[in-house]
């Protein structure tokens, strides 16, 4: 059959991106604080590119996660790399290994999926449980010199790491936004709101898929690497955190907005008011958590930014583009916005 | 007419998603009648049928069969009240053989004329077929099967969608050979058929769809020619 | 013969494995949901029967009378309050519920049992083996394990292919808006299969809890271990299920051999060349 043309068009006419500046009146829990959120923020964001756009509901992150943090000790062990140069390097390294992983779980469908994401994560945290050089299953701790390579003081390290985690996170938000905004990004989005089918929008489907997959994993290494040069010290099952990396990052995403890339940033905001106010009850509070978790999915599927942009039509990253169709021999009417 | 219709439909309205595609389309089926719904592609047939089995979203439209309002039950309720549909392409279980999907149909154990012999005695084809898996059988033995399924609910009426969609002329005249014997047990059906001549041929009375809308209604031997190509391309 | 030994274990404890899939795969052949709590409740049914031997003092193996019904029916209600809002054409929302859901049970039986170790006692038997050969001897424990799960999925193959139940769960799982036209009441269906799902996850959960010790974090393994016993054996197969536990258990048990760290290694690998090379499982069901 003949492919269907279409041309795109931004949904809203002016843009408007609200960037958090860098705050400089912070005390050190403040800004341990701030780069934790930068962390969860930039995963859901990866997460939410992978789920919400992709259709990728990948319950393995934390393999990349713990990846990327493997790869800084090592690279900064073994090669004597300085620890804030192998977070690229920690990106290009997942990137290689995603490429192959993505072989072997795209072969499963749908929600197996999600269950074959998370059996290639064991596996890394069990072949990093064998690796002795770098403390086998009880973890390792990042040595004294390198650890004054990354800065000569205390608050200067800390500095250094809040800053590149801002960074890599800004850099993540405005990859995925670029990638959303590119014709396969909005070719996917409109597959998944059903606007048009795979077959008939000219891009294939799979590449556009691998290509999120290879760059959420990339993404995901890089956090994990700052996520332990802040916390100096690595096991693999604090680095292959199914909990840490994934759950938490699951309902950040779904609470906020899945699919939505304002979403991620509500969900952040609203994980950490809550694990402030509830971090006292212990176990209840991830119970709250996943049901708050539920409760969105049962009733307000689009999560809280959902509701907010429904009621009052806003919209803080416009990615959102109406589908005009231009050609093609079937005549379908227009399809409204996805915003 | 004495008797109340058995299936009367008031501004019927139906909706995929915001998409309109029925437009305050009535009509009335008497018990015994055999009528055709007639039409191009996309005129809106299918929907019509699958908004009386309650599988498409309508607005503000009251369908009653004897005399109950349908509109808001399940399809599963529908379905037992004595509405059975044939849908287009078929679609038979593809797990299950052909005596399995005939028995699927036969799951609400309503009382009637039919049973698995009397759909063998109808399409003796199917006898000799029983424990094959359905969906290895030809387009018009599967469409034996969709007809006989919908058949073993005993339904006071049964809604046929597309007969003879993308059959054979000869399968398609033994089916419609069958149709008679259908109605004859005391059936009443609705057949959506685009091949307007061979609708014309059983239907004791006709209505033509186009854009959602109804265009025609009739006899067939009270409508001319140019009629119905009227009614049906809107010229 | 240490070998030999080893493999023999491992077959066995595939059984354990195989009905871990069965509750999983009925679920998902049936409305194609994979329930990532499935080991959270499998675990959660383990601390049930405890508490039900706690309570009474009964054996653990009766206890699977009193454990099936109750979990059946919290599976049924599960469904029906829960799962069957979630269901459509989004895979989705199901998937994070069924993920939600995983992470509360597991915190909640944090709470409510803590953290600490716990083990069902089934007495005497536990010890009791029968033996084939020198070095090698098969535990009464381990083959009452490995022949329920013959029955259980001899029974869900009976119950699949030659039941008016069987019938309508093939028919709604080929096409579940045809099977309404039946006037099969799919959401119905759909809470009864997962109720038979929880009912099989209970007896899967009283084998566990009297194998070894358990916590009320070994959920997710016990679902991997399941899915992955699925997908060896090829979907929609149940006796291909059954030899996808025993693969993996076996393979566990030589892994284990090897080097103690190689165990769970062993298992996933091969579940990794299986996919890589045969996707579709060694047993794929064969249509028409």
């Amino acid at each position: 059959m003949s492919a269907q043309s279409f041309r795109i068009e931004r949904a809203t006419p002016e843009s408007r991106i609200a960037l958090a500046a860098g705050p400089w009146w912070m005390d050190r829990n403040d800004m341990r604080l701030a780069g934790e959120f930068f962390v969860y923020l930039g995963l859901a964001t990866l997460w939410n590119l992978l789920a919400g756009y992709a259709g990728l509901v990948s319950v393995g992150q934390q393999a990349y996660v713990g990846i990327g943090g493997y790869c800084l000790f090592a690279l900064a062990i073994f090669l004597g790399v300085p620890p804030v140069l192998t977070v690229p390097l920690a990106g290009i390294v997942a990137a290689i290994i995603a490429v192959p992983v993505s072989w072997l779980v795209f072969r499963l469908k749908g929600a197996y999926f999600a269950i074959g994401t998370w059996v290639v994560a064991e596996v890394f945290l069990l072949l990093a449980s064998q690796w002795s050089s770098l403390g086998g299953g009880s973890g390792i701790s990042l040595p004294i010199s390198l650890i004054r390579s990354i800065g000569s003081s205390r608050a200067m390290r800390e500095y250094i790491i809040y800053y590149e985690t801002v960074g890599v996170t800004v850099a993540i938000i405005v990859a995925v936004y670029i990638l959303l905004r590119s014709r396969w990004g909005l070719a996917l989005q409109a597959i998944r709101d059903g606007e048009m089918a795979a077959e008939t929008c000219g891009v294939s489907v799979a590449n556009a898929k691998r290509l999120l997959y290879v760059v959420a994993c990339a993404g995901a290494a890089m956090i994990g690497a700052l996520i332990f040069m802040s916390k100096l010290r690595i096991s693999p099952t604090a680095a292959f955190s199914v909990n840490d990396w994934t759950a938490f990052v699951i309902f950040i995403t779904v609470i906020g907005g899945i699919g939505r890339i304002e979403g991620p940033v509500i969900g952040t905001i609203l994980f950490f008011l809550l694990r402030e106010t509830l971090s006292d009850l212990g176990a209840w509070y991830l119970i709250v958590l996943g049901a708050a978790a539920v409760g969105v999915m049962l009733f307000a599927p689009k999560g809280i930014w959902g509701l907010l942009a429904d009621r009052f039509g806003w919209q803080l990253f416009p990615v959102g583009r109406r589908l005009v169709l231009t050609g093609g021999n079937t005549p379908s009417a227009p399809s409204s916005s996805n915003t | 007419m004495p008797d109340a219709p058995l299936l009367e439909i008031e501004n019927l309205q139906a909706f995929y998603g915001s998409f309109q595609a029925l437009f305050g389309v009535s009509l009335s089926v008497s018990v015994g009648e055999t009528i055709a719904v007639i039409g191009a592609n996309s005129a809106g047939k299918s929907t019509l049928m699958k908004s009386i089995v309650g599988l498409v979203q309508t607005k503000n439209s009251q369908i009653r069969f004897r005399g109950n309002e349908l509109s808001g039950l399940e399809t599963h309720r529908i379905v037992a009240s004595g509405i059975a549909l044939v849908p287009e392409g078929r679609r038979l279980f593809r797990s299950l053989s052909v005596e399995e999907n005939l028995m699927a149909g036969g799951q609400l154990k309503r009382n009637g004329p039919w049973s698995l012999a009397e759909i063998y005695n109808l399409f003796p084809v199917l006898g000799e077929r029983r424990h094959q898996a359905a969906t290895s059988l030809s387009g018009g033995q599967q469409q034996m099967v969709a007809i006989g399924r919908a058949l073993m609910a005993n339904p006071e009426l049964i809604l046929i969608d597309e007969l003879s969609l993308g059959l054979a002329p000869i399968v398609i005249k033994d089916i419609y050979a069958a149709l008679p014997r259908v109605t004859a047990a005391g059936t009443t059906a609705i057949v959506v058929e685009q091949d307007t001549a061979q609708a014309l041929t059983v239907a004791s009375r006709v209505y033509c769809l186009r854009g959602g809308r109804i265009t025609l209604e009739g006899e067939p031997s009270a409508l001319s020619r140019a009629d119905i190509s009227n009614a049906y391309f809107g010229v | 013969m240490v070998w030999l030994n080893a493999i023999l274990q491992g077959v066995l404890v595939g059984g354990l494995y195989a009905l871990f899939a069965a509750g999983l795969s009925l679920i998902f052949g049936v409305m194609r949901l994979v329930n990532i709590a499935h080991g959270d409740l499998i675990v959660l049914a383990a601390y049930v029967a405890l508490t039900c031997v706690t309570l009474t003092g009964m054996n653990p193996l009766l206890a699977i009378l009193v454990v099936a019904p109750l979990m059946a029916l919290f599976g049924y209600a599960l469904q029906k309050f829960i799962f069957n809002r979630t269901l459509g054409d989004d895979i989705l929302p199901p998937l994070l519920v069924s993920f939600g859901l995983s992470v509360i049970i597991q915190n909640a039986l944090l709470q409510v049992y803590t953290a600490d170790s716990r083990k069902l006692n089934a007495g005497p038997i536990e010890v009791a083996s029968v033996k084939l050969a020198d070095g090698l001897s098969v535990g009464w424990m381990p083959l009452i394990m490995f022949v329920s799960a013959i029955v259980i999925i001899g029974a869900l193959q009976f119950m699949f292919y030659s039941t008016p139940l069987g019938r309508a769960l093939r028919a709604t799982s080929d096409d579940q808006e045809m099977a309404r036209l039946m006037g099969y009441n799919n959401r119905h269906l759909y809470s009864i299969a997962m109720a038979i799902s929880l009912a099989i996850v209970a007896v899967a959960g009283i084998f566990l809890a009297s194998r070894a010790n358990f916590d009320p974090s070994i959920g997710p393994q016990r679902l991997i271990f399941g899915f992955e016993a699925v997908i060896i054996g090829g979907l929609g197969n149940l006796w291909g299920t059954l030899l996808g536990g025993i693969i993996l258990g076996v393979a566990q048990a030589v892994g284990a051999m090897i080097d103690p760290g190689w165990q769970l290694l062993a298992g996933h690998i091969v579940f990794l060349i299986v996919l890589a090379v045969k996707p579709e499982g060694l047993f794929p069901r064969v249509d028409g």
